[in-house]
């Protein structure tokens, strides 16, 4: 009997215990509305396949940022890919967005959770602070035509995106890079012949190839022809863009990606061409890192030429308007939005792409020091960046989510020929509505 | 007994519980999917109310009727393969291994076990055309056919899993009906074999009719496993090319999260679960009627 009320009381202090101890865990992470902003942890939630950002950030977190890691200090939680966006709209629906996150793999969900007032005002705060030159103008101008005209994501990467070519083989073959699409179709021919892949591309995965349908859009059409298709103003079943696919789809005939493109992933299109066996590869300057490993670039980095996706005879658009995308970028969210997340906040804006360059080798979308032993590709590409003074988007970057994935997973039966230019962009133009 | 079971109060505390769960589990989610139906959106843009728009959008909605035609194709097929070959293998073990059959039934058997992610792998690997030739590619060039590019096209892509699925499931339908054959007694056997049934004739007027209902329940089992099948296509083809492959369970998944319409991917979630009971019921009363005339 007396053990067990002495159980008894002891269940209940622990009871007690557990609740005062989730009470203060509760005020101190969550956003305390009344009283002052108290700064919480700067909470940072990645994507498990991207290390650069979190790199970059603990790098800062000891280094430039130390001053605001005393009041809040980063911790960093990672979650798959693949389940990404799951988790994101779990965690917006509940209303427990971290500090800091990824953006998921659709732009379509980040909209929908500004849409849903839980995002901070990037744009404005980095006014505020007097900041507003952080992000590069090329950044901002594709962040501004992804996002509706608003800023409210941070480039973590600012990619340029190019037809990267091996020089060796150019040089063996008597070709050079091509700088009209004809061009590029009787290089890829000559290729073949030589027993060489054209062009690599991950067919399996399927957006490199519609990467050159909405970049022949681009070349043919101009830079707003697929916000003419987004704003219902034009339709991806009209001949002129119907012409892009069916351009794409004779490169494929013609033996333009190898044999069994649809099995072909995102590694082994890399592998194709980091070790020699394909000619040209469309990518984007994400792959500077892999480009610049020589453990995985058995050809050598000074051997690797890069161009912009070529001119279309006739075309109102020009290869100076470069294809841009800045990855997955970073999102703020507006309830957990204190002091020590505003110091955190200009503290990345003054010193991530930076760090980012100088450690991680990655081009992001933030003003940045070149420093002096930077990779001569690396060197090329921010060239290339800053001559660009119109970028564009990749084919599904308006898309909804159900097109987007229309799109990329019937590419490769469009390159093989069993579904032709028509109704290819049928399907897609369908579930746009 | 009697006296336990007769006391009301008993019988409460003793469902109590577990319909307690179930019904947390099962009865509520499956009414709240239900209730989705009628409406549009997701967790962060909210939820509007759409009447009865979802329905009629399921009916004229193209991929919808890809993917019902797929999963029935495969269903039906696939309940066949997996039950005839499940059949030969246990009358094989009955009959032909007899007592010695220990070792082959546990090596069927063991593809049943093997994660499913891994099998899809496996595959992948074998059929594979590019980079590399996989094993079947490479023996189809030996013997002068040529290599194909088997997750190229919708049609081939179905076959391999076919191939697959079959594998993986043989092993548990030897198992199943190994278990209804032993039941048959040897008495039986013997004296139709006196009567001079032998081969072929023993098993179609003997051994099939007293293992019918056993084999009903493969049938079964089979069907509302295929009809619902979802992780070894997202593993091996992920629905392509196209969505040549794409089951309807995949369908529900990819709109409801990939696409965010809550609503419409219960609704799927509903004309999917119509479909198994429909043919469940079908099944039963079928088999019931067999039952009484065997």
């Amino acid at each position: 009997m007396n053990s067990q009320t002495q159980r008894r009381s002891t269940l209940a202090v622990t009871a007690v215990a557990a609740l005062v101890l989730s009470l203060t865990a509760c005020s101190s992470g969550g956003s305390d509305e009344a009283g002052s902003k108290a700064s919480g942890d700067f909470e940072y939630l990645s994507l498990a396949e991207n290390t650069s950002v979190k790199d970059a950030l603990t790098t800062l977190s000891t280094g430039a940022c130390a001053a605001p890691e005393a009041t809040s200090a980063l911790t960093v939680t990672t979650q798959p890919q693949a389940s990404f966006d799951q988790q994101l709209q779990l965690l917006a629906g509940q209303g427990a967005l971290p500090t800091i996150f990824a953006t998921g793999n659709s732009p379509e969900v980040i909209k929908d959770i500004h849409g849903a007032g839980q995002l901070v005002d990037i744009g404005a705060e980095l006014d505020e602070l007097g900041k507003s030159d952080a992000i590069i103008p090329a950044a901002r101008s594709t962040i501004e035509a992804l996002y509706d005209g608003e800023d409210y994501v941070l480039p973590t990467e600012f990619n340029v995106e190019g037809i990267w070519y091996n020089k060796t083989i150019f040089a063996d073959q008597g070709l050079t890079a091509p700088t009209t699409w004809d061009e590029l179709v009787s290089d890829a021919a000559a290729l073949a012949d030589a027993g060489v892949t054209p062009l690599a591309a991950a067919g399996k995965d399927g957006w490199p190839l519609t990467r050159l349908v909405g970049n022949y859009i681009y070349r043919e059409l101009g830079p707003d022809a697929l916000q003419k298709v987004a704003d219902g103003d034009a339709k991806l079943t009209d001949p002129e863009y119907v012409e892009a696919a069916a351009k794409v789809a004779e490169l494929g005939a013609a033996g333009g990606f190898g044999p069994s493109v649809g099995s072909i992933d995102y590694t082994t299109a890399m592998n194709q061409f980091l070790t020699g066996k394909a000619g040209m590869y469309y990518m984007g300057s994400w792959a500077l890192a892999n480009f610049n490993d020589e453990a995985q670039n058995t050809v050598g980095a000074d051997n690797i030429g890069f161009v912009p996706f070529p001119d279309v005879e006739g075309g109102v658009g020009d290869s100076t308007q470069l294809a841009a995308n800045i990855g997955v970028p970073l999102a703020m969210s507006e309830s957990t939005f204190d002091d020590g997340a505003a110091d955190w906040l200009g503290c990345i804006a003054d010193n991530f792409g930076t760090t980012s360059l100088q450690d991680q080798g990655v081009v992001t979308g933030f003003a940045a020091e070149k420093g002096d032993d930077l990779p001569a590709l690396t060197s090329t590409v921010l060239d290339q960046i800053d001559q660009a003074d119109t970028t564009v988007l990749w084919f599904e970057a308006l898309f909804n989510p159900k097109a987007t994935t229309t799109s990329t997973s019937n590419a490769q039966l469009l390159v093989t020929g069993q579904m032709s230019p028509e109704d290819f962009m049928a399907a897609v133009q369908a579930d746009l509505g | 007994m009697r006296h336990v079971l007769g006391d009301k109060r008993a019988i409460a505390l003793l469902l109590g519980p577990a319909l307690l769960v179930y019904t947390l589990v099962m009865l509520v989610p499956v009414v709240w999917s239900f209730g989705y139906t009628f409406f549009e959106g997701n967790a962060i843009t909210g939820f509007e109310p759409v009447g009865l728009d979802n329905f009629t959008r399921l009916l004229h909605d193209p991929d919808v009727r890809t993917a019902t035609w797929f999963t029935v194709r495969f269903a039906v097929l696939l309940t066949l393969v997996q039950v005839i070959v499940g059949y030969l293998l246990a009358l094989f073990y009955v009959f032909v291994l007899r007592r010695s059959s220990g070792i082959v039934r546990t090596l069927v058997f063991f593809p049943v076990v093997l994660p499913t992610v891994a099998v899809a792998l496996l595959f992948q690997q074998l059929f594979e055309s590019a980079p590399r030739t996989g094993p079947v590619n490479a023996l189809l060039e030996a013997v002068g056919i040529g290599s194909v590019d088997w997750f190229a096209s919708g049609t081939t892509a179905f076959w391999v899993i076919i191939a697959m699925e079959t594998w993986r499931s043989m092993g548990f339908y030897a198992v199943l009906l190994y278990a209804g054959l032993v039941d048959i007694p040897e008495e039986t056997l013997e004296s139709a074999r006196l009567d001079g049934a032998s081969g072929f004739r023993l098993v179609r007027h003997i051994v099939v009719p007293l293992s019918l209902p056993v084999l009903l329940s493969a049938v079964i089992f089979s069907i509302n496993g295929t009809l619902k099948v979802f992780d070894s296509v997202l593993a091996l083809t992920n629905g392509g090319p196209g969505n040549q492959t794409t089951p309807l369970t995949l369908y529900m998944y990819q709109t409801s999260f990939t696409y965010g319409e809550y609503g419409y991917g219960s609704s799927i979630a509903l004309l999917l679960t119509m479909f198994c009971l429909v043919v469940t019921l079908v099944i039963f009363r079928s088999s019931r009627r067999d039952l009484t005339k065997a």
